[in-house]
């Protein structure tokens, strides 16, 4: 210890040299979004004989800058930050477009809210169009696709993973992914982030095939995407249990639910575990 | 003690800069598992080992034996996982003939994540260590960098999160045999139809107080289809540009030739020896 | 006297100060973090084999990133030219295989760009001008390729089937057949040998070198079908990025016919 408070839990420039700010680049080219700095994880969703459920956390994580490889197991390495400065748990990552698409965006919420916005301006201008033609999930989906495939050709890319939940234009059930990349594919059941490792799999036993859809009720769809949402509070430490649901079908439009509460968790386990070791009591 | 050889690190690390990539090891990709039932402990393991984006072996064994009610299964780098089990089993075992005692799992657990912890990770065994003794059933995940966890159910590899998502859903307290054998049997097919790490088969090994069960191949989820065409080639397909025939009195000179009756063509090398 | 000891000041100018002969571990120096990187592996495999009256391009329909499966049924094989969005009226087939939205980006040009042909010329196009105009699109990009191993077939002017496959630039060949994407070099010392006979000798036909070698004959659409199904059966055997389902589009000068086969999931 010494008497400069200033110098108080700062590294020591006679051990770890001086501190070298030529990273901030305070000069240099144009740079784009490089990485989320807000994040949201996981959205999942599930296919149904009438329509698709749709679900995310209402998490969003501020990330420092700072990121650093994280390692999980021998064969998954994730990235995670030292330490989240600060976060908001109440970001509404759901929102629905016309009466028949709900989209749930993972990833930064800053490029998030500039999709948001970029949807309420077609929007307005599809409901000036008196072709009485409305725009499908499937054209949804395509528009959004172009969207993030012209950013990442710019290599200047919309940080997110999206999902596409509603009706084609045949009113059957819809649901597509679109990334970052503009990489984008279909299944019956999908999940971002996390949930792409944790809820997938659950998804898939009850949803294996798109031949399983018609035998799927609307019950059954929205309990196991409740049960995947506890299972991601329960493994995923970047994870809240406030999130947001929405139900899409031909007759019942887009419900969408913003403020649920994770219900029926079960911690009962804890109780029998002692240390991690050798320890007994 | 006489353990590695790092005589090569220079030259390995002079090459490596230079832009020489490293050997692949061979990796078994994995999803293994572990659960703590009434009156014993099971885990489990699917069957595919990897090289890259390459099955190097379709139908490979990932629990390995340690004492006759200790066995761990193995994830990570396939050669480490094998001789560090093979390694605290030998010790193990003379730890047991100096006691006069039967060897304990929280030993086994320590020896391993002291040796792991030695190595700094180098060596890249993930595991998990089950087993029953005399002071009751005991559950373990050691990681490669020494750090231990003790839990009623664990999962590890690549397809941990596909396995625990199972486990999340569908563990409850005080199951019975059957009951756990199912739910890791579940478990390890969540990871081998939903990572890409894991395929195949699904093993699975049930210790309690008096015995040791393994099931090598318990589920067979992935069996191959018959080929469509036949792959027999007429005699004679293969070119033969040299022909040199060494008779058997010549190979003599250099090797000892044993003669093997017809009827006994099926040369069994060793069979392991489980209690059943 | 603070500033010239800790580091609330920038004192570069000076010279780093370090205690020893330790080196500060100065990351800004090279590359402080990954940029975006506008590329990825979808994994997967495809495979084309040309006949005397027919073409037949496959793929298998998983779709993967990093070790996980985005979707069983993420189609890589597609008709280009079609009447409608089904592909109905196609007479060409096309099948990429590498980064997903690139293939598909490419593949929404090409089909435009034929559909165009027809409604300018009122003809079909040729499959040989379809596979240079492929070509020049892929060259287009040189130094931003199309990250994809890309197969054309079809029917020819002669009504023999034809098959050309390129590389992510552009270069091109009309070849009798072609693997491409994860798996290729599996499948393709197999197709080597069970299509063009390579390495397979008539038995008893002369002495070491007099040997004669087997010539490729051409074979039935109903036998290259089975070699494409044991293709991908061996190859989702021992690839991991491969499997799910097998798509097979068969052109003749009827059309094209799709023909779909479960593969295994794990």
């Amino acid at each position: 210890m010494n008497h400069l408070p200033q110098a108080w839990g700062r590294p020591r420039d006679d051990i770890y040299g001086a501190y070298d700010h030529s990273y901030l680049q305070s000069s240099g080219p144009i740079t784009h979004t490089q990485k989320p700095v807000v994040t949201g994880t996981s959205v999942l969703a599930v296919k149904f004989k009438d329509g698709v459920v749709i679900a995310a956390d209402n998490l969003g994580g501020l990330r420092k800058s700072c990121t650093d490889l994280l390692l999980v197991n021998a064969d998954i390495w994730v990235e995670a930050s030292y330490g989240s400065l600060a976060r908001f748990t109440d970001v509404k990552r759901l929102r629905s477009f016309n009466s028949t698409s709900v989209i749930g965006i993972g990833g930064d919420v800053s490029d998030m809210q500039y999709i948001d916005r970029l949807l309420n301006s077609l929007s307005i201008t599809e409901s000036h169009s008196s072709d009485g033609h409305i725009l499908s999930a499937a054209n949804l989906h395509t528009y959004l696709s172009k969207v993030m495939y012209k950013r990442r050709t710019d290599i200047n890319p919309l940080w997110n993973q999206i999902l596409v939940a509603g009706l084609d234009g045949d009113e059957k059930p819809f649901l597509a992914s679109v990334d970052l990349l503009g990489t984008t594919f279909s299944s019956p059941t999908l999940a971002t982030g996390f949930g792409a490792h944790l809820a997938q799999p659950l998804l898939r036993q009850v949803v294996g095939s798109e031949e399983d859809v018609p035998s799927i009720t609307r019950e059954k769809a929205v309990e196991a995407i409740k049960e995947c949402m506890k299972v991601l509070f329960y493994r995923d430490a970047r994870s809240i249990d406030r999130y947001s649901i929405a139900v899409v079908t031909k007759a019942g439009g887009v419900e969408l639910k913003e403020d649920e509460q994770l219900e029926g968790q079960s911690w009962a386990f804890a109780e029998t575990i002692r240390g991690y070791g050798t320890q007994v009591a | 003690m006489p353990g590695f050889d790092f005589s090569n690190h220079n030259r390995n690390v002079a090459l490596h800069a230079q832009g020489v990539p490293l050997p692949k090891a061979t990796s078994t990709g994995t999803t293994i598992v572990g659960c703590i039932f009434d009156g014993g402990v099971v885990i489990a393991a699917d069957t595919r080992a990897t090289s890259g984006p390459i099955v190097a072996d379709k139908n490979c064994e990932k629990l390995h034996y340690i004492a006759p009610q200790i066995w761990c299964a193995g994830a990570g780098t396939a050669a480490d996982t094998e001789f560090t089990t093979a390694l605290i089993s030998s010790n193990l075992e003379l730890h047991a003939l100096s006691t006069g005692r039967k060897p304990r799992v929280v030993t086994c657990m320590t020896m391993l994540k002291q040796h792991l912890f030695q190595y700094q990770g180098h060596i890249g065994a993930y595991l998990v260590v089950a087993g029953v003794d005399p002071t009751g059933v005991g559950l373990f995940t050691v990681h490669a960098h020494g750090s231990t966890d003790k839990l009623p159910y664990v999962t590890m590899g690549s397809g941990s999160l596909a396995a625990m998502s199972v486990f999340e859903t569908q563990w409850k307290q005080k199951m019975t045999r059957e009951e756990a054998v199912d739910l890791t049997s579940n478990a390890i097919q969540a990871g081998i139809f939903n990572d890409l790490g894991s395929g195949s088969n699904v093993d699975v090994c049930v210790i309690t107080s008096d015995k040791t069960t393994l099931m090598r191949n318990h589920i067979k989820p992935n069996e191959r289809e018959q080929k469509q065409r036949s792959y027999k080639f007429a005699r004679g397909t293969t070119a033969v540009l040299n022909e040199k025939i060494i008779t058997k009195e010549e190979i003599s000179k250099y090797v000892t030739v044993h003669e093997l009756s017809s009827d006994d063509d099926v040369v069994v090398v060793e069979k392991m020896d489980i209690d059943s | 006297m603070a500033a010239s000891i800790f580091s609330s000041n920038p004192t570069l100018a000076s010279g780093p100060n370090y205690s020893f002969s330790q080196a500060a571990n100065n990351a800004a120096a090279g590359v402080k973090e990954h940029s975006f990187y506008p590329y990825t592996d979808n994994g997967g495999s495809t495979l084309g084999i040309s006949g005397s009256d027919f073409a037949i391009l496959a793929g298998d329909t998983r779709s993967t990133s990093g070790y996980n499966i985005n979707s069983r049924y993420a189609p890589k094989v597609f008709k280009i030219g079609g009447d409608d969005e089904t592909g109905e009226g196609a007479h060409i087939v096309l099948s990429v295989v590498g980064f997903a939205a690139d293939g598909q980006a490419l593949k929404e040009r090409l089909d435009t760009i034929v559909k165009m042909y027809k409604y300018q010329h009122g003809k079909n196009m040729s499959v040989k001008a379809c596979a240079q105009r492929l070509s020049t699109i892929l060259y287009q990009k040189r130094f931003f390729p199309y990250y994809v191993h890309a197969i054309l077939g079809g029917i020819d002017d002669e009504g023999k089937g034809s098959l050309y496959s390129y590389d992510p630039v552009g270069s091109y060949e009309r070849e009798s057949c072609r693997a491409g994407g994860a798996a290729a070099s599996l499948i393709m010392p197999f197709l080597d040998n069970q299509v063009k006979n390579n390495n397979q000798y008539i038995p008893g036909s002369g002495e070491g070198h007099e040997l004669v070698a087997r010539k490729a004959e051409p074979l039935p659409k109903e036998e290259v079908v089975k070699i494409v199904r044991d293709a991908f059966t061996s190859a989702t055997e021992r690839h991991i990025e491969v499997g799910d389902g097998l798509q097979m589009l068969v052109a003749t000068k009827d059309g094209i016919e799709e023909v779909y086969f479960p593969l295994k999931r794990d």
